[in-house]
């Protein structure tokens, strides 16, 4: 199988930038959350990196944190990344937009609000639920989340 | 004289929207001013329903998806499950892969294309793809024993090998696809109409295609090359010689056009996967219970519709932690709203149509 | 052999009831209402055979069977279909404008019914025979835009209303081409009677004189019995059904069934007496009688008709109204001044 990982000298590069990331084994990326929007607009607009598709996007319920895995991809080098961060506010966890960045994230990012409840910030009006209605309490996808009548695991 | 625009909501049932989806339009007359796309008319929670399944048991959830190509939906889910756990697949199945998941892109393709004919207009262009269709999905029925939602991928593998009576009947098939390309390329594309509907019709530059993540047809439609069977091959698809069809305009036309080339390259796909098809296993060393170590995997195929990924989280127990998928249908409609702005109400159900979504994969 | 069976027909309720001491006037009325009831029975028949007909070439184009269960290769479906739609309940939505709501679907079968008085189904075989006939024909047509409007208007739904719309706008538009194609036809003949136009293409038909105009009104004609490619009216990918979409039962089977069938008819009919010769019988084959001959070109028109609405796509609204006002309308204006150069160089020459 090629390899479609970023080369280690760029990865170098990344980790003097962002003296907080910590790479895994597999290169993924794993980011505080203040660092999350600078990373993410370096990869974007530096060229080295031009990672100009962001294929998916996603978060984790995990029992402290919540955990955002974005999917980038860049067409021109062919790399790709996982980048990771961690949302330690179980109660109200808040995390800035990407939509700036990548419109497509949009949709996404409305789906993640409406089930897993993460607010992203930086964009009025977003997000408002997509697959539930309005009034609809609470955020399925959530550990904790308990409905009436379905089904016992 | 003074005007006012109205509302005009379009589905959930609709007979255009391919499903249950509905798009709250602000018309000026027949002209949109303002689009906004509603879905989730047919959200089941698959993702939440996986986390109280078995590795194995969500198999069949993921059929429910994009039900027109369950195929390639099975072989993202167990692409990426193959990756957290490090199995590895032996070479006869990932080529009966290739070879199933061929030909449930040839029979998703001809549902779009089908299904355009009929927003079109058209509605003759409809039952001739879905007479061809009949024969691929006689072929799946023959492999899995079903002809809709198949389940026919293991973690590891497939459920079984092709039957005998398999191998000439995809012979015959491929040999006549071409043929039924021709024909649909007769009644549909060559007609003077559709092209004047479809052309220069829903436009969506490479630049904006890329920006807001749209993949598959929709994305190769604007000119972008970016096949994942090609870009990053997957399973064994480098061993295979085949074209990815590009769009000039990013216009309907172009959309739907590519679709009946994949079709044309799908084929010749199948052909040399049938030849350089090894003898062998069809499932591979894989423990009684699938107990993944914790960690996550995440795996992208390019299914009919785009790319379709998926996320596994394991926490070592028997049942996901939690299963994402990224649902290309789902993302290539973000840019619907947009797009369809100072189109006519026959241009929206065109520009629907040339997306290609399938409900069940987008409100998954 | 049965050429003057109906003529005869007539001549002879006209004698039996004059028999009686009925006074004229009467028996002339008494006569009117047997022909009105006939063209009615004649419209429901053929109709109800339409629906069977369509059916089937769809299906054959379709590669499929079509009906084929109930009587023999699926005839009787029809009356199925049609007394499935008369049991089914007409149902009322909320907020709708009640009169002019159900008023529509009574009203839309009149102009097509109106119609049928002055056309010739064959030699002598004419309701009523008008020397404006021509003239009488297209401005009662016209007036179905009229009640396909009010359905869609009083609908009080969107959709019907978006229908409604896209009918005035493109029956009227194309009535404009569909009469200047007719108008060449009429400069030859000098006539409105259509006896007297059938009875001029004795030598020539005019489809072989006017093949310009042959193809205009046809494209026309199809537009105006909103058929596919310009069936925007229903476009039922798009607006569900149009100004039908709140109609059930009858009051559907009114406009689907009834009136649509009928309009082609009244359009295939006027297609045949302008352009096909009428009830004149080709190639001197005249021991068929008249009337057979005019159905059998009739019902070629309206093959040609469905033949055409199982194949094509449908046609945007804005390049509807461009094709009709920009190609077809200046086309049909040529045509009539290439008609009239060509009339007045004729009589130069003295033929």
């Amino acid at each position: 199988m090629a390899d479609y990982r970023l080369p280690e000298e760029l990865m170098e590069a990344l980790k003097s930038k962002f003296p907080g990331m910590e790479v895994s084994e597999r290169q993924d990326v794993t980011l505080p959350l203040d660092d999350l929007v600078p990373f993410m607009t370096e990869i974007k607009e530096n060229p080295d990196y031009a990672m100009d598709f962001l294929t998916n996007l996603t978060c984790v319920d995990y029992p402290d944190y919540f955990e955002m895995v974005y999917n980038l991809v860049s067409f021109s080098h062919g790399y790709t990344l996982m980048v990771k961060t961690r949302i330690e506010d179980k109660e109200n966890p808040e995390i800035p937009s990407l939509i700036p960045l990548w419109s497509g994230a949009d949709w996404q990012e409305r789906e993640v609000y409406d089930l897993l409840g993460i607010v992203f910030t930086g964009c009025p009006g977003h997000p408002t639920r997509i697959f539930l209605e309005e009034n609809f309490k609470g955020h399925p996808l959530r550990k904790d989340f308990q409905w009436e009548g379905g089904r016992e695991p | 004289m003074k005007t006012q625009t109205y509302y005009l909501n379009l589905g959930p049932q609709h007979p255009s929207t391919h499903g249950v989806f509905r798009i709250i339009l602000e018309l000026d007359g027949e002209v949109v001013v303002k689009a906004t796309p509603v879905p989730g008319y047919l959200h089941r929670g698959i993702e939440k329903l996986a986390e109280a399944r078995t590795y194995t048991q969500v198999i069949p959830y993921t059929d429910r998806m994009d039900y027109l190509a369950a195929m390639l939906m099975n072989w993202g889910y167990v692409e990426a499950v193959e990756k957290l756990m490090g199995i590895e697949v032996p070479e006869r199945a990932e080529y009966i892969r290739v070879i199933v998941g061929e030909l449930s892109r040839i029979a998703s393709h001809m549902i779009a294309t089908g299904a355009y004919g009929a927003d079109i207009g058209a509605l003759t262009a409809f039952t001739y793809t879905f007479r061809d269709r009949e024969y691929v999905i006689d072929l799946l029925e023959m492999v899995s024993g079903s002809r809709m939602t198949f389940s026919y991928f293991r973690i590891g593998g497939v459920a079984a090998d092709f039957p005998e009576e398999f191998y000439p009947a995809v012979k015959k098939l491929l040999d006549q696809i071409p043929a039924m390309c021709d024909e649909y390329d007769g009644l549909i594309t060559g007609n003077e109409i559709f092209q004047a509907r479809t052309k220069f019709v829903g436009i969506i530059p490479p630049e904006v295609a890329v920006d807001y993540s749209l993949s598959g047809p929709v994305l190769r439609g604007s000119g972008v090359n970016y096949d994942l069977r090609k870009v990053r091959p997957y399973s064994v698809y480098d061993r295979f010689d085949f074209e990815v069809p590009l769009g000039k305009n990013g216009d309907c036309w172009d959309r739907f056009r590519i679709r009946i080339e994949e079709m044309r390259q799908s084929k010749r796909i199948i052909e040399q996967a049938l030849e350089q098809m090894p003898e062998g296993p069809v499932l591979g060393k894989v423990p009684k219970v699938i107990k993944p170590p914790v960690g996550d995997a995440y795996a992208e195929i390019e299914s009919s519709k785009g790319v379709y990924g998926c996320y596994v989280v394991s926490d070592g127990s028997p049942k996901p932690y939690r299963v994402h998928f990224r649902r290309p249908s789902f993302i290539n409609l973000g840019y619907l709203g947009k797009l369809l702005e100072g189109w006519k109400i026959a241009d929206v159900i065109a520009i629907l149509g040339s997306i290609d979504i399938v409900l069940g994969e987008v409100d998954c | 052999m049965g050429e003057n069976i109906f003529v005869d027909f007539t001549a002879w309720l006209r004698g039996l009831i004059s028999g009686l001491g009925v006074p004229d006037l009467f028996n002339d009325i008494i006569l009117m209402i047997v022909k009105l009831a006939a063209i009615i029975v004649f419209i429901a028949l053929n109709a109800t055979w339409l629906v069977y007909m369509e059916r089937k070439i769809c299906a054959y184009i379709q590669s499929r069977v079509g009906p084929r269960h109930h009587g023999p290769v699926g005839l009787l479906q029809p009356v199925f279909d049609v007394v499935k739609l008369m049991t089914k309940e007409i149902v009322l939505p909320k907020n709708v404008d009640l009169v002019v709501f159900l008023l529509a679907p009574v009203l839309i079968v009149v102009p097509p019914i109106v119609a049928y008085s002055v056309l010739p189904f064959g030699k002598d075989m004419v309701a009523i025979d008008m020397n404006i006939g021509l003239f009488f024909l297209v401005a009662v047509t016209s007036l179905s835009t009229i009640m396909f409007w009010m359905a869609g208007w009083a609908s009080n739904n969107k959709y019907s209303l978006v229908g409604g719309m896209r009918v005035v706008a493109q029956m009227v538009s194309y009535e404009l081409p569909l009469v200047l194609a007719m108008l060449g036809v009429v400069m030859i003949t000098g006539t409105l009677n259509l006896s007297e136009v059938v009875n001029a293409q004795k030598n020539v038909w005019f489809i072989f004189a006017q093949p310009i105009a042959f193809l205009i009104y046809f494209i026309a004609g199809v537009a105006e019995t909103n058929r596919p490619p310009f069936d925007l009216v229903e476009g039922e990918s798009e607006i569900i059904a149009g100004p039908y979409t709140e109609y059930a039962g009858m009051g559907f089977a009114m406009f689907y069934g009834l009136a649509e069938f009928a309009n082609m008819m009244v359009i295939s009919a006027m297609c045949t007496v302008m352009f096909l010769g009428g009830w004149l019988a080709p190639f001197g084959l005249t021991f068929i009688p008249s009337w057979v001959w005019f159905f059998l070109k009739m019902y070629l028109v309206i093959f040609i008709f469905m033949w055409v609405r199982w194949t094509f796509p449908r046609i945007r609204v804005d390049q509807l109204m461009g094709f009709g006002w920009k190609v077809l309308v200046p086309l049909s204006l040529a045509n009539i001044f290439i008609t009239g150069t060509g009339m007045y160089i004729y009589r130069a020459i003295g033929w």
